[in-house]
């Protein structure tokens, strides 16, 4: 009986340790019926691609309140590549701390979203099942 | 695009992105994920597995950690198999043992994989053995499987592993409940884990008064009973001399073999069974036999026993 379960990783990259965001996040998607990786606070970018390598996820959902976004998360991007891990292969969005003059940037970069302060969860949820309702079919 | 056969030639060749996709198309039971298996299964056998059992918040994930750090120190490779629940409500999961294992993530000989228990009881999920024989095929030296938090009957992870280590911690629980049949008996190493809590020497000597005086060796295996913290890594050199001991003492006196045996028995009837069921359902979910039959059996007409005979004839 084949079980496509959406599988998603939840990671805090950088040194802000507030994970509280992020474990709303993990916790609604779990809720919503999806098996989420939670990784813990204080990630590096070595760390966050390899988990996702390891888990095979469909979505990654960074948290991220230290402002260091514009410095890691390209390296996020960078890590997962070496691991034949292309953007457009999973979904990948972000949520936090996170000035509109860099929204543009970061989709540039390969974020299909990024969810401000006061985000309801159902969006987030909606927007991931949406994602998945569309996706390509994978590649084995 | 690749294929099956392509992801297994490059699973053998050691990429970790060819292993991983596969664990998915076995943990989804994908026709591809079982093509895959067909393949891996002939080049597994290798690697010594061990399942890791006990308790919710006995302290498995940590000490899951703790034995891959001293494994690491001693240049094993390792697969690590974690489980944690599905809810049988949302049919979501949380998976949280990557976070007592951060450090290990970085090295390129682990690979740890998360899995939920999509409904399976018996502290497994449901593909958790092909999940083990494709990281077994990958090469690993030892795969290590975290069972979910198991109370006293989840004994599944027994029937699968070569070595069963059983996690146990102070407080919970008197002598009465280490004298009853179930999880303990399916120990071939005990472990009284967080070792630095107060009353753990009184625990320890209460529990090794028990095995000293009932479990007398079972096919030539004294269980030891070891004492260990896993946040501390205390007594975890102890614990991994004690793995290599069980597996020298299976292999030395046949036992492998005899346990590789009832291995390949549970896990052919298993699926026989969970196959079957399926097909049965299926069938009489169609022709509506199966809702005719529940309708009599609740309102009394028939007892379950005859609803079954009538479902299967």
């Amino acid at each position: 009986m084949a079980d496509d379960k959406i599988r998603v990783l939840v990671a805090k990259p950088g040194l802000d340790g507030h994970d509280r965001g992020a474990k709303v996040v993990a916790r609604a998607l779990r809720d919503a019926g999806m098996e989420v990786i939670y990784t813990g606070i204080r990630q590096t970018p070595d760390m966050i691609a390899e988990a996702a390598l390891q888990e095979d996820v469909d979505v990654i959902g960074l948290s991220i309140l230290s402002g260091a976004h514009m410095e890691l998360f390209p390296r996020i991007i960078e890590a997962l590549r070496t691991r034949e891990i292309a953007p457009d292969e999973v979904l990948l969005f972000a949520g936090g701390i996170i000035p509109d003059a860099d929204i543009q940037p970061l989709k540039d970069l390969g974020f299909q979203a990024i969810f401000g302060p006061g985000t309801s969860t159902q969006d987030i949820i909606k927007f991931v099942r949406d994602w998945a309702a569309t996706r390509p079919v994978r590649a084995t | 695009m690749p294929t099956v056969e392509d992801l297994v030639e490059r699973l053998f060749a050691g990429n970790r992105r060819a292993l991983s996709r596969l664990l998915t198309l076995i943990e989804n039971d994908t026709p591809e994920g079982r093509r895959a298996l067909k393949q891996i299964y002939p080049r597994s056998g290798a690697a010594h597995t061990v399942g890791l059992t006990g308790s919710a918040g006995a302290g498995k994930s940590t000490l899951s950690g703790a034995l891959a750090r001293e494994l690491r120190r001693r240049d094993r490779t390792l697969g690590i198999v974690a489980i944690d629940p599905t809810s049988p409500f949302s049919q979501g999961a949380l998976l949280g043992d990557r976070i007592r294992m951060q450090d290990l993530t970085s090295d390129p000989s682990v690979f740890l994989r998360s899995m939920a228990t999509r409904g399976n009881l018996g502290g497994l999920a449901p593909s958790t053995s092909g999940v083990v024989t494709a990281l077994d095929a990958f090469g690993m030296d030892v795969v290590l499987v975290e069972t979910v938090g198991a109370g006293q009957d989840e004994v599944e992870v027994a029937a699968m592993a070569d070595t069963t280590v059983v996690v146990l911690t102070p407080g919970a629980g008197d002598d009465v409940q280490a004298m009853k049949a179930g999880i303990m008996e399916i120990a071939d190493i005990l472990v009284v884990n967080k070792s630095d809590l107060p009353n753990a020497d009184l625990f320890y000597r209460q529990m090794s008064a028990i095995y000293e005086s009932y479990s007398a060796a079972r096919n030539g295996w004294q269980t030891p009973i070891l004492k260990t913290s896993g946040a501390e890594q205390e007594g975890i050199e102890a614990l991994v001399d004690a793995l290599d001991q069980h597996r020298a003492h299976i292999e030395s006196t046949q036992q492998r073999e005899a346990h590789r045996i009832e291995q390949a028995r549970h896990q052919v009837l298993a699926l026989a069974r969970q196959r079957l069921i399926d097909q049965l359902v299926a069938d009489h979910t169609t022709d509506g036999r199966l809702d005719e039959i529940v309708a009599r059996v609740a309102r009394r007409e028939m007892d379950p026993h005859s609803g079954a005979d009538e479902l299967i004839a």
